[in-house]
């Protein structure tokens, strides 16, 4: 049995982390390593670091984040963001980072995908997809690139996640930018659209605002896992108790020791 | 987790080419280990204790260990009692032989042999946290919750160990062999370096039973 998956996700720009938290065994709030490790202790899964660095220099920074992290943090990491060919998926794996996450880079050239699955294996390689409801008739969504700032004109994300998956993507990070920052919730019609897709593991994302969402998107839309950021960043709530709520609605998933 | 005071035990982390070796060295050394990764056989030979991490194919895992002469000296410290964990294909690499792309022979410290997962219709890789039962006690899982505790797995294929040698198993599709061990050779099919607490104490377990005091 393979149980259920809570993965925290940190933002990070220039090596620190987007948005501050204050809890009380952190020293530096801006540091995506202290907080990572906060979140092993506490009982995350995986822990996801999505690198949004505009720079170019910026983004060596995220090479020595995956040194950093696999020094103290004992769960899987996945490190995304600025990762465009086999060469830089290398340099974050060869660090200790457990899987890769591409997203513009995969819509600019689909090749990719299947590259990294053939030197890494289909684990190492997550396809984030940025989705938001179409418009008027045709229902579905879109897919947006450059962190949701542009759209990418005749995809639509359920058909773009099966060709991923097709492709050797080993999961999809399904981000929905509706519900991103919202608090309502996944999306949960996108998030089973998604699932019911693909052959493999779907990561619900965006739109957590209180715990009874968790467990919606895994028996609801299907998800394997779910990531979440601000309800845990602004210590609204905690692992455990993201954990227990999860148990309490019937979902298998490992407790904290 | 060893005392401050105790001797810190050296631990040579087996590099032969595959995979990455700085998770499991940074958890043993986060357990109170001296780690030496190394691809030379001499220092393979010298040391205190062996972890055999890996990640890929068996039959090109046993060729790069051949290629670089560590089979010798793997199972000359073995045979001097140097404690050994093999992790994920490391565990695999111990039995006798693999079924995986054609087959190979293992280093053939464990009776038994692997092949591939009998998932039944579920995911493969089985990739994730799943519960691990202990079945019987050893000194590596001492501190193993005996109602089970979850681990991280990555893995298609799995070792069919001789019962005498089966410590606690896992389930996907099939039961199969999550911890093995004979007297001083253990293996683990999942992760103890990406198992978060669980994993760090049965690292530290290891650490313990690779005192230097103990070693021949």
């Amino acid at each position: 049995m393979v149980l259920k998956r809570l993965i925290p996700c940190l933002d990070v720009d220039r090596g620190r982390v987007v948005k501050g938290t204050n809890f009380v065994d952190i020293r530096d709030a801006g540091d995506p390593v202290e907080l990572a490790v906060h979140y092993d202790r506490e009982g995350a899964d995986e822990i996801v670091f999505l690198d949004i660095t505009a720079s170019h220099e910026g983004r060596e920074t995220i090479v020595d984040l995956a040194r950093r992290t696999a020094a103290d943090v004992f769960v899987p990491f996945t490190i995304g963001g600025g990762i465009r060919s086999v060469a830089d998926a290398q340099a974050v794996l060869d660090a200790g980072a457990d899987k890769v996450a591409i997203n513009s880079a995969a819509l600019a050239r689909p090749e990719l995908i299947g590259e990294l699955a053939e030197v890494f294996g289909a684990q190492c390689v997550v396809v984030a997809i940025d989705a938001r409801a179409r418009e008027g008739e045709g229902a579905g969504w879109d897919v947006y690139v450059q962190g949701g700032r542009k759209l990418v004109e005749g995809a639509d994300a359920v058909e773009w996640a099966a060709e991923a998956a097709a492709r050797g993507a080993g999961e999809i990070l399904l981000t929905s930018m509706d519900r991103d920052g919202t608090k309502d919730g996944y999306d949960l019609e996108l998030t089973r659209a998604v699932s019911d897709r693909v052959p493999i593991p779907v990561i619900a994302s965006g739109g957590v605002g209180e715990l009874s969402h968790l467990a919606e998107g895994i028996l609801e839309g299907g998800a394997d896992a779910v990531l979440v950021a601000s309800i845990l960043h602004y210590g609204d709530s905690t692992i455990a108790e993201a954990k227990r709520s999860m148990a309490e609605a019937g979902i298998p998933v490992r407790t904290a020791a | 987790m060893a005392p401050v005071s105790a001797p810190r035990p050296r631990i040579t982390v087996v590099d032969y080419g595959m995979g990455n070796l700085r998770s499991a060295s940074k958890a043993l050394e986060h357990v109170g280990a001296d780690v030496v990764v190394s691809g030379d056989g001499e220092v393979v030979a010298a040391a205190d204790a062996i972890v055999l991490p890996g990640v890929g194919a068996f039959p090109e895992a046993m060729r790069q260990i051949e290629a670089r002469g560590l089979a010798t000296p793997i199972r000359e410290r073995v045979s001097a009692g140097a404690p050994l964990l093999g992790i994920c294909l490391g565990m695999q690499l111990l039995f006798e032989s693999s079924e995986e792309h054609g087959g190979a022979e293992g280093l053939g410290l464990l009776e038994g042999r692997v092949d591939a997962l009998r998932a039944k219709g579920l995911k493969l890789p089985h990739i994730g946290w799943s519960p691990v039962l202990p079945g019987r006690e050893s000194a590596l899982t001492s501190t193993l919750d005996p109602a089970g505790e979850p681990f991280y797995f990555v893995h298609s294929f799995v070792a069919r160990p001789a019962e005498r040698n089966l410590i606690a198993t896992s389930e996907h599709g099939e039961e199969f062999a999550a911890i093995v061990g004979d007297g001083r050779v253990f293996g683990t099919q999942f992760h103890p370096e990406k198992s978060s607490t669980a994993g760090l104490e049965m690292l530290a377990s290891f650490v313990s039973i690779a005192t230097p005091a103990e070693v021949a």
